[in-house]
């Protein structure tokens, strides 16, 4: 609250970079039931985060919500114990335990000092909310309450206002258009027997991947992973997402009384692992990814001091993730930021990168390497997102060769087929009266 | 990581001084190494040999709350202008150089201390040294740069407060609990006195307060003490010190009765604020009073277990959500402040309520072994949770560095919250935690289409 930040808000889009040197040796296995588990060993401190993804996000949502409702109900009761028991368990043992969803997953996460005395309890007590979640009638009633409020807080927040209707724009009835929080309608109309609906059917076995990292050996990790999810129903691997229809252009607008303009431009683009997936993110670093020094920042802040933040990312998800530009800036700047904005990606798109702004780019990306795998909380996320994305187990090896192979032509070449100004879809939040 | 060295901290505290140079004395205990260049320049290295990582923070004593009525906000638009070049490096050359080295960098203003940071890997760190002293003495500060990030500055304010009805309300809370103390105005800064900052203002303020002498380097990660410090010497060194004159003290009168005030703004949902003044480590008159408001702080709000989200979101289910604490490490008096909203069905008006019928139980029923000992777990964990990031571990460090505390306080702590008794949690609940010295925010929501004010919707959903 009292910190205020110079640069960006920080856009994670889960992009790193390699060398050699100290790359995390991922082990790879299944549990007994069929849950795919995936390794690191840190010996360095006496702790462990172990992280169960499902393939159980929003897209799976039968009731726009429901995934969202579903993780926030899993502490509030498993098994004999009730939501102030689950709580006093975790905190007793110094341990922290979260669950939340997104669009493509749904997590549960558990960080612990390697202590048998504190692990095991807390390892147990993580399992009996995987496995026998009660879902109290009460909690239910009271955790949609609090959805309900926490929707209308996203009607003050102009940010939130324009993420919602970018999805809505670029996905129209694809399952991403939902925000993950749902809607007031449908949350109210939520029952509690589709939560369960929900969990039966997703929270198995084969639909879950299990990731390790810490002060464990190999054959600790694997006790820890049947028993945390050892118990689980097998189940299945749910059909994929429906395929992204690409976007048609248009505009929307949203009035809001805000002092600024909220800007968002894009359209669907990214699945992970598409062969593209290169030469849009090192091109992207130099468009609007790399902060200050990155071209939509010179334009929009450095040099007309437009906006606070400016930037441009890619999100690669199960089906096409989206390519957006955003800008925030006084309600009367709002088209020339637009325009600005605009400008530099059709710039960008028809010259590509000058020589000099992809050498700095490579040398941005693979030196800073280490640091983005310099703690377990990086290097579980990393992990979590090559296992849930089938992405090949030697991808942080090859990440700096992939990067280092990219040339100014495939970076013009990949932005012209896959970025197309005619469909790009543009919501403005702001200007209210 | 496997093929990562593996030094785990030293347990014993190894209080030793060596004096390796002709004048360098270094104090050291366990992984941390604390040397003070002629110039002033205080260096505090930290070796941490996780990771083939280093992060360099430069830590100034100054922020919002050394600033005065006209000027506020100038710490932190100095703070943007500092990446707007020196003779030697013109505007954006930092950023990218840093950028070139496959370095983070950024930089945070506050109440108490200004901050500048690089990330980099380990051999990178000359590079992050030469540009952080470089712009410590010679920043240029163009009239035309300054001119084009005032207006940057104005849409962070826009941003982060004018268009957020809660961050209205707490700048508007923290105006009317300070009368005196330079707390009562927003880091930001008012936009007024933001749109008139100009250069020479910015000039002044940075001949006032940056400078070797008023600074503080942190640097952890994978390096040598020894040669940390001597490329500090290399590279700082040769920078002059200033005459620092300290900021006034501006302590704040005793507050003789309760302050309540409205904000209205354009919003969905009505939200309460209410703080308690409290001491800090470095205004207590006791020093096992700030522990005590800290372990009460987890009592309240450490965890889903503890009481506000066992008593009121769970259990009467009158917030949505509610969150409690204080700032230990302020360098002035601080408040101890809860923020939160109403459940459906409940107001600002039962919502207060139930905070302070929570307040009146710890005045009046000791706090039960088993909170405290999950307090102490919390604690002994976190201790080793916090070593799984070199920035974090830096950041304190700076922290206690420039509010005047020292960094060892930080190896104490876990044993200064054990020894917190029940009775000393009782003791300063009921000092500190009357009427005549509370003050209470409300923002009353507005329509956010302009029409006329609804009426209260759903009973007392608007208070």
């Amino acid at each position: 609250m009292s910190l205020v930040t110079r640069k960006f808000l920080v856009i994670i889009t889960l992009c790193w970079s390699g060398i050699a040197a100290a790359l995390p040796q991922i082990e790879h296995w299944q549990t007994g039931n069929g849950a795919r588990v995936y390794f690191v060993a840190a010996h360095e401190l006496p702790m462990v985060d172990v992280q169960v993804v499902f393939d159980a996000g929003s897209a799976r949502d039968a009731v726009p919500g429901t995934a969202s409702l579903t993780a926030r109900l899993l502490p509030e009761g498993a098994g004999d114990l009730n939501a102030n028991a689950i709580a006093e368990r975790f905190d007793a043992l110094g341990a922290s335990s979260g669950s939340s969803a997104g669009r493509d997953n749904a997590s549960v996460s558990l960080r612990s000092l390697t202590d048998p005395a504190l692990l095991q309890p807390a390892l147990e007590t993580l399992a009996l909310v995987l496995r026998a979640p009660t879902f109290p009638a009460a909690a239910f009633e009271r955790e949609r309450n609090r959805a309900l409020v926490a929707l209308r807080a996203q009607e003050q927040n102009p940010g939130a206002l324009a993420d919602r209707a970018f999805y809505q724009a670029l996905y129209g009835q694809h399952p991403y258009a939902q925000a993950t929080l749902g809607t007031a309608q449908s949350v109210t109309a939520l029952k509690r027997a589709d939560l369960l609906t929900h969990y039966r059917h997703y929270f198995t076995a084969r639909n879950a991947i299990v990731v390790i990292v810490g002060d464990l050996q190999r054959d600790a990790a694997a006790a820890v992973a049947e028993t945390v999810v050892g118990r689980l129903p097998g189940g299945s691997v749910p059909p994929p997402l429906p395929a992204v229809a690409p976007a048609t252009g248009g505009k929307a607008h949203v009035a809001h009384p805000s002092s600024q303009t909220h800007i968002l431009v894009g359209q669907p683009v990214l699945r992970r692992g598409d062969p593209d997936y290169f030469a849009l993110y090192v091109g992207n670093h130099i468009l609007g990814g790399s902060g200050l020094v990155s071209r939509i920042s010179d334009e929009v802040r450095e040099k007309r001091g437009l906006a606070y933040s400016a930037y441009s990312y890619f999100m690669p998800m199960r089906q096409a993730g989206p390519f957006q530009m955003g800008v925030q800036t006084k309600n009367e700047s709002a088209t020339e930021a637009l325009q600005v904005l605009r400008a530099t990606l059709e710039r960008y798109r028809a010259e590509g990168p000058t020589t000099e702004e992809l050498i700095a780019a490579k040398k941005n990306i693979t030196g800073g390497f280490p640091l983005n795998i310099d703690s377990n909380s990086d290097i579980a996320g990393y992990l979590a997102m090559i296992a849930f994305y089938d992405l090949p187990l030697d991808y942080l090896d090859r990440f700096i060769d992939q990067v280092n192979a990219v040339s100014a032509e495939q970076i013009r070449d990949a932005f012209q087929r896959r970025v197309d100004p005619e469909r790009l879809v543009t919501v403005t939040v702001g200007n209210g009266k | 990581m496997k093929s990562l060295a593996v030094i785990l901290l030293a347990a014993g505290l190894t209080g030793c001084a060596t004096a390796p140079g002709p004048s360098r004395v270094v104090h050291s205990e366990g992984p941390v190494h604390e040397t003070t260049l002629a110039n002033g320049l205080k260096v505090i290295v930290r070796e941490d040999h996780r990771a083939p990582v280093v992060v360099s923070q430069v830590w100034y004593k100054v922020g919002g709350s050394y600033e005065y009525d006209g000027v506020t906000g100038i710490s932190h638009v100095l703070e943007h202008m500092m990446f707007k070049g020196t003779p030697n490096h013109p505007p954006g050359q930092f950023s990218r150089i840093i950028a070139e080295h496959g370095g983070r960098e950024n930089a945070f203003t506050a109440q108490d201390y200004t901050a500048y940071f690089q990330q980099l890997e380990k051999s990178r760190l000359p590079i992050a040294f030469e540009l952080e002293a470089d712009r410590m003495r010679h920043l240029t500060l163009d009239p035309q740069e300054a001119a084009r990030e005032l207006q940057v500055v104005m849409e962070e304010r826009r941003l982060r407060t004018d268009d957020n009805p809660q961050a209205l309300t707490w700048e508007a809370f923290s105006a009317a609990a300070w009368q005196v103390s330079p707390y009562r105005h927003p880091i930001i800064g008012w936009m007024n006195d933001i749109e008139n900052l100009g250069v020479d203002d910015l000039r002044r303020w940075y001949q006032t307060w940056y400078a070797p002498n008023n600074a503080t380097l942190v640097v952890v990660g994978d390096v040598e003490p020894q040669k940390v410090f001597e490329l500090a010497e290399r590279h700082y060194g040769p920078l002059k010190p200033s005459t620092i004159t300290p900021a006034k003290p501006r302590i704040e009168p005793p507050q003789r009765g309760e302050r309540r005030i409205v904000v209205k703004a354009p919003a969905e949902l009505p939200y309460l604020i209410m703080g308690y003044k409290v001491p800090t480590l470095k205004t207590a008159d006791e020093d096992w009073k700030p522990y005590a408001l800290e372990v009460l702080g987890g009592v309240l709000d450490g965890g889903r277990s503890a009481r506000l989200p066992r008593e009121l979101v769970r259990g009467g289910q009158i917030a949505a959500s509610i969150s409690a604490g204080y700032t230990l490490t302020a360098r002035l008096g601080d408040l101890f402040s809860f923020g939160g909203t109403p459940a459906q069905g409940h107001d600002v008006a039962s919502l207060e309520a139930a905070i302070k019928a929570q307040i009146e139980k710890l005045k009046t029923e000791p706090v039960s072994s088993e909170e405290l000992a999950r307090i102490k777990a919390q604690v002994t964990a976190s201790k080793v949770y916090e070593l799984d990031s070199v920035f974090y571990q830096a950041m304190q460090i700076g922290v206690l560095e420039t509010v005047g505390l020292d960094w060892r306080l930080l190896e104490q702590y876990p044993q200064r919250i054990a020894a917190v008794t029940p009775e000393q949690i009782m003791a300063v609940a009921r000092e500190f935690f009357i009427a005549d010295n509370l003050t209470v925010a409300v923002l009353d929501p507005q329509p956010l289409d302009g029409a006329a004010p609804r009426a209260p919707a759903g009973g007392a959903y608007r208070h």
